[in-house]
């Protein structure tokens, strides 16, 4: 079975801080780290692999330090890495990059499933995996939490809603963006970072792909960025002090009007 | 290929741009913005802070289209089981502003199976037209028909907006139909509003990992999608008696091909306080002490009529399910009363919390984050005051 | 301080933090309270390759020394000091195979400790015979191709979950120390049995328990080395990795520093953070440097072991005596600076407090070692 993962870097959020002058993100510092909700994804990779055989590649767009990514992902367990990295991509939004990623897994080999987290941290969109799915003509399944059955035909799956979940069954090959309930990611193991110290990531520009060139990056997304604010900052309010139940009394009768 | 220059005579050296990019792309020489381009993105943060229009971001686009004939705002009404969602209700109540604003109808899009009588509660949530497609193959969510049909519609129709909710379904379809259709779409929109001369949807949405703001525009592609989260924006009142024109549409048979099928639909109980719709949380964290306190919580919650929430350590420590988590990895939420009790207010909790209406956060360390954005704080331990309020509340309540 | 580490002993140290800073820390608490074995724990540090460090690749390990082992040890002591021994109580059982067995033994025991599928366990301690180890009464009696054991070993790290136990057994009752000679016994022969757990001050997410033989059969082919050689196996085992010990005193002393200087920051008196007073100041000034310097120590007597130096009994007894030392004092010191939160159990400084103690009694307790230090010592003067 052929696996793809698509993966994405992004500032890690434990080590973001505010600054209380003026209110915006201190970044100094913050390293990058595969978005959390990828982890579930590699590791479900792994785990089909290591169920049905076959091949993980993990996939991202970015810019060349994403390769340190993409060796992470082969320290957990990954076989392969691809990183699509060009100026060209700059600017693009979740149109251009599904766009892309799809182009690259065009590239790649026959592919039977190909996994995504369901959204990434710090764009919060959900938008890329499905993207992917469409621009590739297969079909998907978002929000999986369970991959129940899987054969190199069909898998039945559970995917996540609000009130509970639905099982849906679905040919191969297909897309999946899966959520933290599907399992808990393994740590790395030495074996495996070793292995991707000395892996070799295959780099692919622009050229390498057969896409449209108007569709890529800024030039190939549709919405833009007009304005940038930073929110009016949320004002610690007022404390209340007193024994146990004066502070109850008190707050009881300033949230009367929001109980009813 | 798309750049991006500064204007060295108009720049000023305020440094207004260095502070915009999150991306840490540009620093200062000689009093004249740089922009490193290993590392800019083109995200447009920097030109959209100039105040000096001093930064240039050209795009190689094709010719700007005709756009002339995409016109009304239309909103995806989302149905389980024949049931309009609340969700639906909220974003006609936004569509009805936007398209007042615009001067064009409101229209709500409505897919499933038997639900003539629900379509006619569309106008009285302020519709001026429903677009309905009657067929058993929509009678649940299924990504392809649902993206088929409503690609067509949209094709044939050509609205100018299309408003869509945040949720599990709205989340799946409507990437897939903007993909289709190219069409720019934005997540997680948390105002809208319209640009009159150019017909622009400005679609206002917390990015960078939300401390920063960004207004968002399509403007050379219709429709402008976006989705709305829940709760987010006000519900349509009803308007007993106000009837919108129903469109029913029908497609031949291979319109509502699936290549997944639905074997069944699990609704689980643990799942039925859904608290990203809940009004009142009260969440829990470390402080709580242990998973023995949590039914202090419930005890609260269960008083206001509302739901428990936690943080992430909560649920780390086994003290309740992951389905209760607030925050980056857990659920956004907005209810109108947020309880943070012994929740110390990490950044990762606070993105998805902050946006409450009203904060009472209780904990024992005076110096705790969560206290910066409470609208009323108690320094104490939440083991004693959450009983205490419980008691003073059910008195209030005469519960 | 910068140790210079190479890039593999910094990604085997980072691994190791990841692991006991999201694992571990985590569950330490609870682990203590219900003095359970953290078997999950266990089952992710195999995987992540860890149990293999110190192994030679040929059977399965990656190849690295006992400073590798070290520096998992610490890492894993500074979440928990309990927890990590069942790391390097598997080592201690491991190394007389790795240092004295034979290619067969090898190829049989290693590979499955390398991968942490099976865990190790080192017997010699009895109820007669602690520091006066060369007291052992546990006998082994050769019949045909079988030895018989008999005996009861006492305070045994890892008993009852390890599954390949080395065990030192007097062969020739009349010879002493020189007729004793070690086995590897694994779990589920028939004579073996473990004694209840015990119950622990510190370090109680550790297994201990008494390991009894009646009658136990082991195979001929399970001795280790030659008859006779029991005692230069012992020896040279705890040599070896007495900087284990030394390492996980000094992870343990820097958990608790860790705690103490984090509280110091945020805990408010008289109008200010405590950290802004001289006296607590100077407490942390000197608990950080005891530790750099224990620390210090312990990463150079690794790197002599490593270096296959032939005495190393002087060295590594040293760097045990004072890490161990350094730990016990900074843990009352991080005690004492978070006063009345630092005696509470809710806090997890009184932990690394109890988890200090041991580290002062086992592998040797620290009088012993002064004997050995000065033994050494003296025997050098007389040498020149």
């Amino acid at each position: 079975m052929n696996i793809i993962v698509c993966i994405k870097q992004v500032p890690n959020t434990t080590d973001v801080r505010i600054d209380p002058v003026t209110n915006t993100l201190i970044r100094d510092g913050v390293e990058s780290v595969i978005n959390p909700f990828d982890a579930y994804a590699i590791e479900e990779a792994v785990r089909l692999k290591e169920r049905c055989g076959g091949k993980v590649t993990a996939l991202t767009m970015g810019p060349p330090q994403a390769e340190n990514a993409l060796k992470e992902a082969i320290g957990l367990g990954c076989d392969e890495g691809v990183l699509v990295s060009d100026r060209k991509f700059a600017g693009s939004d979740t149109w251009a990059t599904s766009y892309t990623l799809a182009c690259a897994i065009e590239k790649l080999e026959a592919y039977d499933v190909i996994l995504c987290g369901k959204q990434a941290s710090d764009g919060d969109t959900a938008q890329v995996g499905p993207g992917i799915s469409t621009h590739l003509d297969i079909p998907q399944v978002t929000y999986v939490k369970k991959i129940a059955e899987i054969n190199d035909k069909t898998a039945k799956v559970e995917r996540m809603t609000e009130e509970g979940y639905d099982v849906v069954e679905i040919p191969l090959p297909c897309l999946f963006t899966v959520v933290k309930e599907i399992n808990t990611p393994r740590m790395p193991s030495l074996k495996g970072m070793m292995r991707a110290k000395s892996a070799k990531i295959a780099k692919w520009t622009a050229a390498d792909l057969d896409a449209d060139p108007a569709a890529l990056g800024l030039d190939g997304s549709p919405t833009r960025v007009v304005k940038i604010f930073t929110p009016e900052a949320r004002k610690g309010g007022e404390m209340i002090s007193g024994t146990c139940d004066e502070v109850a009394k008190e707050l009881v009768e300033l949230l009367k009007g929001e109980v009813v | 290929m798309a750049s991006i220059k500064v204007h060295l005579e108009k720049c000023t050296g305020c440094t207004l741009c260095v502070k915009a990019c999150a991306f840490g792309a540009i620093h200062m020489s000689e009093r004249k913005a740089v922009i490193d381009m290993a590392k800019c993105t083109l995200c447009g943060a920097c030109v959209a802070a100039c105040k000096f229009s001093a930064i240039e971001l050209e795009k190689s686009g094709g010719p700007k289209k005709d756009l002339s004939a995409y016109k009304d705002v239309w909103v995806f009404c989302e149905q389980k089981k024949g049931v309009i969602q609340s969700i639906s209700y909220e974003l006609l109540g936004e569509g009805r502003k936007l398209a007042d604003k615009l001067g064009v109808k409101l229209c709500a899009v409505l897919l499933g199976h038997g639900l003539e009588d629900a379509a006619h509660k569309l106008g009285e949530r302020g519709a001026d037209k429903v677009y309905l497609a009657d067929h058993p193959a929509l009678k649940a969510y299924q990504d392809d028909p649902y993206t088929t049909v409503l690609v067509n519609l949209v094709e044939e129709y050509k609205p100018e907006v299309l408003l869509c909710g945040a949720t599990t379904i709205g989340r799946s379809l409507i990437s897939r139909v903007a993909i289709k259709t190219e069409a720019g779409l934005t997540a997680d929109c948390t105002g809208l509003d319209v640009d009159l001369k150019e017909r622009l949807l400005l679609q206002t949405r917390p990015a960078f990992g939300g401390n920063i703001m960004a207004t968002i525009i399509a403007p050379n592609h219709r429709p402008q999608m976006a989705t709305v989260r829940h709760k987010v924006m006000q519900e349509a009142a009803v308007q007993p008696g106000r009837a919108a024109e129903i469109i029913s549409k029908a497609y031949p048979e291979e319109t509502f091909a699936s290549r997944t099928k639905l074997l069944d639909v699990i609704e689980e109980l643990t799942n039925t306080v859904n608290i990203s719709e809940a009004d009142i949380i009260v969440a829990g964290g470390r402080g709580m002490g242990g998973k023995e306190n949590f039914s202090l919580l419930e005890e609260l919650a269960k008083t206001l009529g509302g739901a428990v929430g936690a943080s992430r350590s909560a649920v780390d420590a086994d003290w309740i399910p992951y389905s209760h988590q607030v925050g980056q990895t857990g659920k956004t939420v907005v209810p109108k009363l947020y309880f943070a009790c012994g929740i110390s207010g990490q950044i990762q909790h606070l993105i998805g919390m902050q946006s409450s209406k009203i904060i009472v956060a209780i904990n024992r360390d005076p110096d705790a984050p969560i206290f910066k954005v409470a609208t009323y704080g108690i320094v104490g331990d939440a083991t004693e005051i959450v009983p205490a309020l419980t008691r003073e509340f059910k008195r209030a309540l005469n519960k | 301080m910068d140790y210079l580490l190479t890039e593999q002993q910094a990604m085997i140290r980072d691994l190791a933090r990841k692991i006991a800073q999201e694992k571990i820390k985590p569950v330490a608490a609870q682990y203590d309270e219900s003095e359970e074995f953290a078997w999950p724990i266990m089952k992710i540090l195999g995987e992540s390759d860890l149990f293999g460090i110190y192994l030679p690749e040929a059977y399965g390990g990656l190849g690295g020394g006992i400073f590798d082992m070290c520096l998992v040890t610490e890492e894993l002591s500074r979440a928990c000091g309990g927890i990590a021994l069942g790391f390097a109580g598997s080592a201690l059982g491991a190394l007389p195979i790795a240092l004295h067995g034979s290619d067969e033994q090898k190829k049989k025991y290693l590979p499955d400790i390398a991968a942490g599928r099976r865990l190790a366990a080192f017997c010699l301690t009895e109820a007669e015979a602690g520091s006066d180890a060369a007291s052992i009464k546990t006998t082994a009696r050769k019949e045909g191709d079988k030895y018989i054991l008999n005996g009861v070993k006492q305070w045994i790290t890892n008993a009852g979950e390890a599954e390949i136990y080395t065990v030192i057994a007097l062969t020739d009752k009349t010879k002493g120390i020189r007729g004793a000679s070690a086995f590897i016994v694994e779990k589920g022969t028939k004579g073996m049995e473990f004694g209840k757990k015990e119950k622990k001050m510190g370090i109680r997410a550790s297994a201990t328990r008494e390991v009894i033989f009646t009658d136990c059969e082991v195979p001929a082919a399970n001795l280790i080395s030659r008859e006779g050689m029991g005692f230069i196996v012992a020896l040279k085992t705890l040599d070896t990795s007495r900087p284990g010990v030394a390492a996980q005193a000094v992870g343990i002393a820097q958990g608790a520093l860790d705690c103490a200087l984090d509280y110091s920051r945020t805990r408010v008196q008289f109008g200010q953070p405590i950290s802004s007073f001289q006296a607590v100041q100077h407490m942390l000034a000197d608990m950080g440097t005891q530790i750099e310097a224990a620390r210090a120590l312990t990463y150079s007597v690794a790197k002599l072991v490593d270096s296959g130096a032939k005495s190393v009994s002087k060295e590594s007894a040293m760097a045990k005596l004072f890490a161990s030392d350094v730990a016990m004092k900074v843990a009352v010191d991080a005690v004492q600076i978070m006063g009345g939160y630092g005696y509470m159990r809710d806090y997890p400084v009184e932990k690394y407090m109890r988890d200090a103690k041991i580290t002062q009694i086992y592998e040797g307790t620290n009088q012993i070692q002064r004997n050995v230090i000065a033994a050494n010592m003296i025997k050098e003067t007389l040498k020149k």
